[in-house]
């Protein structure tokens, strides 16, 4: 059935890097879902894609399904429908689902993700429009032997995230926001992270957890 | 969430202009011109419009950046918000553009859309968007201008039928600056001023500009006239991310010591078009850039205004905003 080709990763790094680490429960359903072997899984998304199957051959001049991904520093060879987003790549086809779907409109900013150091919303993006960019989402935050990002563990001491849905576009923009600006004061913090909603409305501890992480100390305000 | 995935359609990245442009001929109304595509997707994935084929054109590098050209800047359509926010040459000569464009909804949409995408986005209407059968969409009546519709956000001027506002902040801007859109087709090129560029219902209900099937907007040019003058732009919108304006204004002012020797005022929000205040720049040629000339030019400016149930509130709000724009907030 042509549509199974839809979920297949052709390569998949990240199984074999986890080959080695004992299997959480959190890594064997990224395997399920980039493997795409349990037939309830597939189910789930050939279900969703099967109204999307192409109603005739595809016309000279549009783009070609298989393509190269460069996603936390690995290409990786992806098939991509047309009008695939990035956030349904990165979650159902390579498996790397700490990037969260919300909205799906580009209204909460739980999916954000990097493309060449610049915040975008992975659920409007096209995943064919970053074939030649560099998109960085949490998993690639992580230190050489698994750390956390310095953003992550400020967070951890700020007590930041409160439901932790939201977490990884806070961390993500968060990271973007260090990079173009590297001491912002709160005030320059809360107007780059405005693109993210938190229903917890975590956000003061979340600019705390900027604040530290940032260094500025002074900045901090635990007050009611 | 699989079953948000947008229906399928033909994806085609042309990388040049002309191969654009041979596109958007050959697929005609069927080609759906994509910039960044932050108001396109939602139409797609709600399913309110659908269509057979996308030319996404952000592979473009032609159409991005920000050029001198003689008499004036050359703005690629492809240009980012935040690129037109940060922009160093923007900022010191068209400075209201840059501010129009940072108050646009939230840093990840300003880091993907385009001005060009901000100037060709559709109306927010809710009952459009909703794809009720409204005159807009083809059918026959407005849902928004009933006895209990919601329309607080709705127009107070220029109402044909159809009672939407445009929505876009840097449009404001761009009239106000004397911009003129470049668009490019398979018969060639041609320049339209922006003033003339958006069309409001009365002269076409369908359609937000003048753009017709094929045709591509490649480029705004912002003129010299404006360069350097005094700006002043501020935007009113239930929350300070993301939300579309309830009512805007840019302003541009020439002096002649403490006196206005030019001016040009765009209200935001409140038609179909930018509402460019004609009658109230004449008005105030010659005047003290002061509050009392501000009072004069708010009550000019809200002449006319027509409500609907819910949007009174944007007569006051036009006319403070005037008042502001012209003292100087």
């Amino acid at each position: 059935m042509a549509d199974f080709k839809g979920i297949q990763v052709v390569e998949t790094s990240e199984l074999r890097e986890g080959e080695a680490r004992r299997v959480s429960r959190r890594e064997f359903i990224k395997r399920v879902i980039a493997s795409g072997a349990v037939a309830s899984s597939a189910s789930f998304m050939v279900g969703g894609l099967a109204a999307c199957t192409p109603r005739r051959a595809a016309v000279a001049g549009s783009v070609e399904r298989l393509i190269s991904l460069n996603v936390n520093g690995q290409v990786r060879r992806v098939d991509v429908l047309p009008q695939e987003t990035l956030a349904m790549t990165l979650r159902y086809k390579l498996g790397l689902t700490g990037t969260k779907l919300s909205c799906d409109r580009a209204e909460c900013g739980a999916c954000t993700v990097m493309i060449d150091d610049v915040t975008h919303y992975s659920c409007s993006t096209l995943t064919h429009a970053v074939r030649a960019r560099k998109v960085v989402t949490i998993e690639g935050l992580r230190g050489p032997n698994g750390e956390l990002h310095p953003v992550q563990q400020a967070f951890v001491e700020e007590l930041s995230p409160q439901c932790g849905f939201c977490t990884p576009g806070q961390v993500v923009a968060a990271v973007a926001l260090l990079k173009k600006n590297p001491k912002p004061t709160r005030e320059e913090a809360r107007h780059a992270m405005s693109g993210n909603l938190c229903r917890c409305a975590a956000y003061d501890n979340y600019l705390n957890g900027i604040m530290r992480a940032c260094g500025n100390l002074a900045e901090i305000s635990h007050g009611v | 969430m699989a079953k948000d995935m947008m229906p399928h359609f033909d994806l085609y990245q042309p990388d040049s202009v002309e191969a654009a442009v041979d596109l958007a001929a050959r697929l005609g109304s069927d080609g759906w011109l994509l910039a960044a595509g932050q108001d396109s997707y939602d139409w797609l994935k709600n399913r309110t419009k659908r269509t057979e084929a996308v030319i996404e054109l952000t592979g473009i590098a032609a159409l991005k950046g920000v050029r001198e050209v003689a008499g004036g800047i050359e703005i690629g359509a492809l240009t980012t918000l935040t690129e037109i926010e940060e922009h160093p040459l923007l900022r010191e000569k068209f400075l209201l553009l840059s501010l129009a464009a940072g108050r646009v909804a939230s840093p990840q949409i300003r880091n993907a859309g385009t001005l060009g995408g901000n100037l060709c986005q559709d109306t927010r209407c809710w009952y459009y968007r909703y794809g009720v059968d409204c005159y807009r969409a083809g059918g026959n009546m407005c849902y928004a201008d009933t006895p209990e519709g919601q329309n607080r956000e709705h127009a107070i001027f220029g109402a044909s039928r159809c009672v939407a506002v445009q929505p876009s902040d840097t449009a404001n801007a761009v009239v106000a600056l004397d911009g003129s859109m470049v668009i490019r087709s398979a018969k060639g090129e041609r320049v339209v001023p922006a003033s003339e560029f958006f069309v409001g219902p009365a002269l076409n209900i369908r359609r937000m500009t003048v753009l017709e099937p094929g045709e591509i907007l490649t480029a705004v040019r912002i003129p010299s006239t404006w360069a350097g003058a005094k700006f002043y732009f501020e935007k009113i919108a239930d929350r300070a991310a993301w939300d579309f304006a309830l009512v805007s204004i840019a302003a541009a002012f020439k002096m002649d010591g403490d006196r206005i020797s030019d001016s040009r005022l765009v209200v935001g929000a409140v038609e179909c078009v930018p509402h460019r205040l004609t009658a109230v720049e004449s008005a105030i040629k010659g005047s003290a850039k002061n509050e009392e000339t501000g009072t004069r030019a708010g009550k000019l400016a809200i002449e006319g205004a027509t409500t609907l149930n819910f949007n009174q509130f944007k007569i006051p709000l036009m006319e403070n905003l005037v008042r502001r724009a012209i003292r100087g907030a």
